[in-house]
C-alpha cells in the first residue's frame, strides 16, 4: 500500500477506535457533566477520523469512502495503535487511556499544522485545538483519582500497571513512519517521547503515582496485530453494514 | 443569476444548533462562485465532529436551489475555522443570545492556563466553568457569580 494512505489510516483508525471506546460511556458516565464529557471527546475524534479517512481513500484513488473503509474492514486490516483499542474497564482505565493518548496526540497534531500534505495540515489545526481539551480533562482525572481515596488511587494505580506497557508503540519508527517523516507529511514520532515524559512525570507527580517499569511492552497494531478484544469493537461498530450491506442514511 | 446573489442567499442560512447566527456569522461561509451555471459554495466545518457540519452543508445547498442556483458545496478544511473568523455582529447576536462569544485569540490559550469570560447577561467578569464539555461540541458551560445564572459559553477554538 502507498505509505501515504498507509499513515493516514493508522491515524485514523488510532482517532476512529479511541472514538468509539468513548462512546460506550454514552449513557453510562458516573456523572451528567461526563455523559456530555465523555461523548463530545468520542465526536471530536470520530470526526478526526472521518476527514482522515476521507483524504486517505481520495488519495489511494480506488473508490472508497470514509465509510467504506470504517465499516468494511477486518480487525487484522486495522492498523490502531494497540493502547486505544483496550477495553474501558473502570473510570480510571478509561481517563488514563484518554491521557495517555492525547499527550501523544496533541504535540504530534500541532506539529502536523507543518505537514507537505495540506489537507493533512488543515485537518491537524482542527485536531490540536480539539485534543487539548482531551489532555486537560482526562489529566485532572489522572490527578483527581490517583491524589483521591484509598480506592480510586488504587484503581488508578491498577490502570497504570495495565496500560503503560502499551504506551511505547506510539513512538515507534518503521519504514512507512520513517517514509513519511522524510517526504515532511508527519512529525517524527521518536522526537516526541521527550515531551510527552514530561507531561506524564508531571501529572503523575501531582497525582501521587508512580511510573512503572516496562519489561515487555505490547506492539504489533501498525501490522494488523492485535487483541481479540477489537474483533468484539467492530463487531458492534460493524453490525449495520455487515446485516445490511450498502445501507445508507 | 450573480455571483453575489448566491452568496447572499447562502449567507443567510442559520446554524441549525445555534439558529441566532448565520453561517456568514460564523465564518464558515468561505464563498460562492458561479462555475459553468453551477452555485459552488465552500464551507468550513466548524468542529471535526460536529453533527451540524451535514445538516449545514444540506441548508446551504437548498438555499441556494431556492434562489434558483445550481448547488454545489464543497467542504473544506484548509485553513481550519477558528472563532478568530465569527464576525462582531455573529458575536453580538450570540450576547443577545446568551452564548458568551469567545474570548480573546484563538491561539492565545496555553494548554493548561485559566480562562476569564464574561457574562452575557450582566457582564461580570465573576464566572466560573462548571463543565469544560456542554450541550454541544462548540460550547462549555459556564455560571455567573454575580447574577447566579448558569450560561453556555461558545469555546475559543
Amino acid at each position: 500500500m502507498d505509505p501515504r494512505v498507509e499513515i493516514l489510516l493508522r491515524l485514523a483508525d488510532d482517532a476512529l477506535i479511541l472514538g468509539h471506546r468513548l462512546s460506550e460511556w454514552c449513557g453510562h458516565a458516573p456523572m451528567l457533566e461526563e455523559d456530555l464529557a465523555l461523548p463530545n471527546m468520542a465526536l471530536d475524534l470520530i470526526g478526526q477520523a472521518t476527514a482522515l479517512y476521507t483524504h486517505a481513500g481520495a488519495l489511494e484513488g480506488a473508490g472508497r469512502s470514509a465509510d467504506d473503509l470504517a465499516f468494511l474492514r477486518v480487525d487484522c486490516q486495522y492498523r490502531n495503535c494497540l493502547l486505544v483499542e483496550r477495553p474501558n474497564g473502570d473510570f480510571a482505565h478509561t481517563m488514563l487511556r484518554q491521557f495517555y493518548a492525547a499527550a501523544f496526540m496533541e504535540p504530534f497534531w500541532r506539529a502536523a499544522q507543518a505537514s507537505s500534505d495540506p489537507v493533512l495540515a488543515g485537518i491537524a489545526g482542527k485536531a490540536v485545538k480539539e485534543i487539548a481539551y482531551h489532555v486537560r480533562h482526562s489529566a485532572e482525572w489522572v490527578i483527581r483519582l490517583g491524589d483521591g481515596t484509598e480506592d480510586s488511587a488504587r484503581r488508578m494505580a491498577a490502570a497504570v500497571d495495565a496500560l503503560h506497557p502499551y504506551t511505547g508503540e506510539m513512538f515507534e519508527t518503521d519504514t512507512v513512519v520513517a517514509a513519511m517523516v522524510a517526504a515532511g507529511v508527519i512529525p517524527d514520532p521518536a522526537t516526541l517521547r521527550p515531551g510527552w515524559d514530561r507531561t506524564v512525570a508531571a501529572v503523575f507527580a501531582e497525582a501521587g503515582l508512580r511510573l512503572p517499569v516496562v519489561t515487555y511492552p505490547y506492539t504489533g497494531g501498525r501490522s494488523g496485530r492485535h487483541g481479540e478484544e477489537l474483533g468484539f469493537l467492530l463487531a458492534q461498530m460493524q453490525i449495520m453494514q455487515r446485516t445490511y450491506p450498502g445501507a445508507t442514511w | 443569476m450573480s455571483a453575489a446573489r448566491a452568496y447572499a442567499a447562502a449567507a443567510a442560512v442559520p446554524d441549525p444548533e445555534v439558529p441566532c447566527v448565520t453561517v456568514a456569522d460564523l465564518g464558515i461561509l468561505r464563498g460562492v462562485e458561479l462555475v459553468d451555471g453551477v452555485a459552488v459554495a465552500r464551507v468550513s466545518p466548524t468542529y471535526s465532529g460536529c453533527p451540524a457540519v451535514i445538516a449545514i452543508e444540506l441548508a446551504v445547498a437548498a438555499a441556494l436551489r431556492d434562489a434558483g442556483f445550481t448547488p454545489r458545496v464543497e467542504r473544506v478544511v484548509s485553513p481550519p475555522w477558528t472563532t478568530d473568523w465569527i464576525t462582531a455582529e455573529g458575536r453580538a447576536k450570540l450576547r443577545a443570545y446568551g452564548i458568551a462569544p469567545p474570548e480573546g485569540g484563538a491561539d492565545r490559550r496555553a494548554l493548561f492556563a485559566a480562562e476569564v469570560v464574561s457574562c452575557p447577561r450582566c457582564g461580570s467578569r465573576d464566572t466560573a466553568r462548571l463543565s469544560e464539555f456542554g450541550s454541544t461540541a462548540c460550547k462549555a458551560l459556564w455560571r455567573c457569580g454575580t447574577c447566579a445564572e448558569p450560561f453556555d459559553y461558545f469555546k475559543c477554538h
